[in-house]
């Protein structure tokens, strides 16, 4: 794909429109897991027979024991054809739209959008579409390259080549690792924040120096100048990285006073409120800009959203908050398409978790998980083997796990 | 006749204007920096409560934060643990005469544009008064160093890797002007009244140390010290009456004849 031709800036942005969004309480288990990045279908936990559509009951057996449970990713073409008309107002937009239906080799037969390098052999996944809601996109078997291009591919995932991305802290590793991992990416421009510009940082050059990063004086404390660098850049950025955040390591005894909680929720609360106030209109009136529209909101929050880790315990309280806010963007966004992806990384290895015995989520492992979670289009990442530990005990049982991590 | 008569008689006549010594107090203004370890100032902050609309009609308004030494600001005595137990040394607690007094101005502008970590010595006060006048009793000595024209907040603060550069006085400097000029205070138009390398000098930090340890003053983030006579002004400079207060931002005004 090739995107030849700057936007004409004096025409007509079109509105964003949503693909059909109606789910049943059981259908969205595929959503539940397709946020994750996982293909998951019903199967019976007494015949074992796997089905699709989700249902109530079993077809095969009748029974109600239905499991949500991860299935192979293979499959056969068996039939196909190409949508060239279509009263829905999103499909109407975007024809000619490629469908076909997949045997899968777990079992069922299921309707799925087509990727054009499709042929027999398939790997299916569960993708969230403009509206959200997951559906099913079979995918050539075996990777190829520029494969993400795929024009109908693209209206599932938020791919970073050919964006325009705002980094909203640019002076911890970890930003510059986000820099550098969407410019490898094929971002087309990234603006890289830095708060107190006075205060020239480790990395500063190197960040300058890469062709597409602009640095701009950026702090989510001030509305003021969140309201300006919005009014300049906001009616472009495609996608939005919120990585400001304050970490101290206190619980509530050994610190005295609020000011330190109070600074974390400053910046990891009230800055996303500020970001959302003032960069969420502008992107969502872009949620269909052409090619490369307005697409993902990032939020790095942490683990400890979940479930606090007294040690740490009031950044785990400002992220819990942020968690909650982030919620509430994702519903407001959902209209125009733009997916709110919430990053929940265990402990990352910087200057505040020095205390914490390692295995500590590298910067650069961190930024890569974000691009390849924008890529494969999910909504909730929680990169590293800490972050998956935690995820699985707290979805087994959250009072087990408030006790492990106060204990 | 009534002295304040005829000071209003001369202000109302033109011989009398005000300068006014004081930064605007906005975000962008930088604030000072410690390690992130320790508790941190506030900076500047202001958000809009309502603006004629429908969160406020028929008003504008806005709520502030920012800490009691952001922007141009006085350092009361109880700023420094060396003045921590003397009496009336917090901004409610200061007579209030204190609050205007005379001011000499010392002009270091060409050592601080040839050297950002200049030091103002002993000598360099004596051989200024040898050519102006003696500091009286009771008065504010203001360090003039075109800091305040530095418009760029990095070239401002002036940060290296070996932290900041700015000018300030040497330990000699204010001891001199504590116990041998009984100054009322020290200002300066960096970020501190102590140099930006102070930290290393014996003992760090001399004019907070020594000049709140003495029950004295400070004033920083001034500007304007260029519109100033060497001697002959008056400085107007209240802090708000914040109870126990260590400091506060404050409009300061100079009355200059002529």
């Amino acid at each position: 794909m090739t995107i030849s031709r700057r936007k004409n800036p004096i025409l007509r942005t079109r509105l964003p429109t949503l693909p059909p969004a109606a789910r049943s309480r059981v259908a969205l288990g595929l959503t539940a897991a397709a946020a994750l990045g996982r293909f998951e279908l019903q199967q019976c936990g007494d015949c074992g027979m796997v089905q699709y559509p989700p249902r109530e009951a079993c077809q095969s057996c009748l029974s109600v024991n239905l499991l949500w449970r991860e299935q192979v990713h293979g499959g056969d073409l068996l039939a196909q054809t190409v949508l060239h008309h279509s009263n829905d107002l999103f499909f109407r937009e975007r024809l000619p739209w490629r469908l076909g239906l997949i045997k899968l080799d777990c079992g069922p037969t299921v309707v799925a959008h087509l990727h054009q390098s499709v042929k027999h052999r398939v790997q299916v996944r569960a993708a969230l579409d403009r509206a959200g809601q997951a559906v099913i996109a079979a995918l050539p078997e075996k990777e190829k390259a520029d494969m993400a291009d795929d024009r109908q591919l693209r209206e599932f995932t938020c791919d970073p080549k050919h964006r325009k991305v705002l980094v909203t802290d640019g002076k911890t590793p970890l930003g510059q690792a986000l820099a550098k991992s969407f410019a490898k990416a094929g971002a087309e421009i990234i603006w890289v924040g830095h708060s107190e510009p006075w205060k020239k940082f480790a990395g500063f050059d190197e960040l300058k120096n890469l062709p597409q990063v602009t640095l701009l004086p950026f702090d989510v404390t001030d509305s003021k100048n969140v309201r300006e660098a919005a009014a300049e850049i906001a009616g472009k950025v495609d996608i939005l990285v919120n990585n400001a955040e304050v970490h101290r390591s206190f619980g509530i005894a050994n610190r005295q006073g609020v000011e330190t909680a109070r600074a974390e929720m400053d910046v990891n609360y009230f800055g996303l409120l500020r970001l959302a106030q003032e960069f969420g209109p502008a992107m969502r009136s872009r949620g269909a800009d052409g090619k490369a529209s307005a697409v993902a909101w990032v939020n790095l929050l942490s683990i400890y959203a979940h479930a606090n880790f007294p040690p740490h315990g009031t950044f785990s309280a400002s992220k819990a908050a942020a968690h909650s806010l982030a919620q509430c963007l994702r519903a407001e966004m959902r209209p125009a398409g733009v997916r709110v992806v919430n990053v929940f990384p265990g402990p990352i290895d910087d200057e505040w978790n020095q205390l914490l015995p390692p295995p500590k989520l590298a910067p650069e492992t961190l930024a890569r998980a974000v691009v390849g979670a924008l890529r494969d289009g999910v909504e909730d990442v929680y990169p590293g083997d800490v972050a998956q530990e935690w995820l699985a005990r707290w979805r087994d049982n959250p009072k087990a796990l408030e006790r492990e991590l106060s204990a | 006749m009534n002295p304040l008569l005829q000071f209003v008689e001369a202000y109302t006549a033109g011989k009398i204007r005000v300068v006014d010594l004081t930064q605007t107090l906005s975000p962008e203004f930088p604030s000072i920096s410690l390690p992130p370890e320790m508790g941190q100032a506030w900076p500047f902050r202001i958000e809009e409560v309502s603006r004629y609309d429908e969160r406020g009609p028929a008003w504008y308004w806005n709520n502030f934060s920012c800490g009691e030494h952001t922007g141009t600001h006085f350092d009361a005595p109880v700023h420094w643990i060396s003045g921590k137990d003397l009496p009336n040394n917090a901004t409610d607690s200061i007579p209030p005469e204190r609050f205007i007094g005379p001011a000499f101005v010392i002009d270091c502008s060409r050592e601080a544009a040839q050297n950002p970590d200049f030091l103002l010595t002993r000598k360099f006060i004596e051989d200024w008064e040898a050519k102006h006048a003696r500091i009286a009793p009771r008065s504010w000595v203001l360090m003039r160093t075109d800091w305040s024209k530095r418009q760029d907040p990095a070239e401002y603060q002036n940060y290296d890797d070996e932290g900041q550069h700015t000018p300030g006085p040497d330990v000699e400097a204010v001891k001199f002007l504590v116990t041998e000029r009984d100054v009322i205070g020290f200002g300066t138009e960096s970020i501190g009244t102590d140099a930006g390398q102070a930290y290393h000098l014996r003992p760090p930090y001399p004019c907070h140390y020594y000049m709140h340890g003495a029950g004295r003053y400070g004033l920083q983030c001034l500007t304007n010290l260029d519109k100033l006579p060497p001697t002959g002004s008056v400085v107007i400079a209240a802090p708000l009456k914040i109870r126990n207060g260590s400091g506060s931002p404050l409009r300061v005004l100079a009355l200059i004849h002529g």
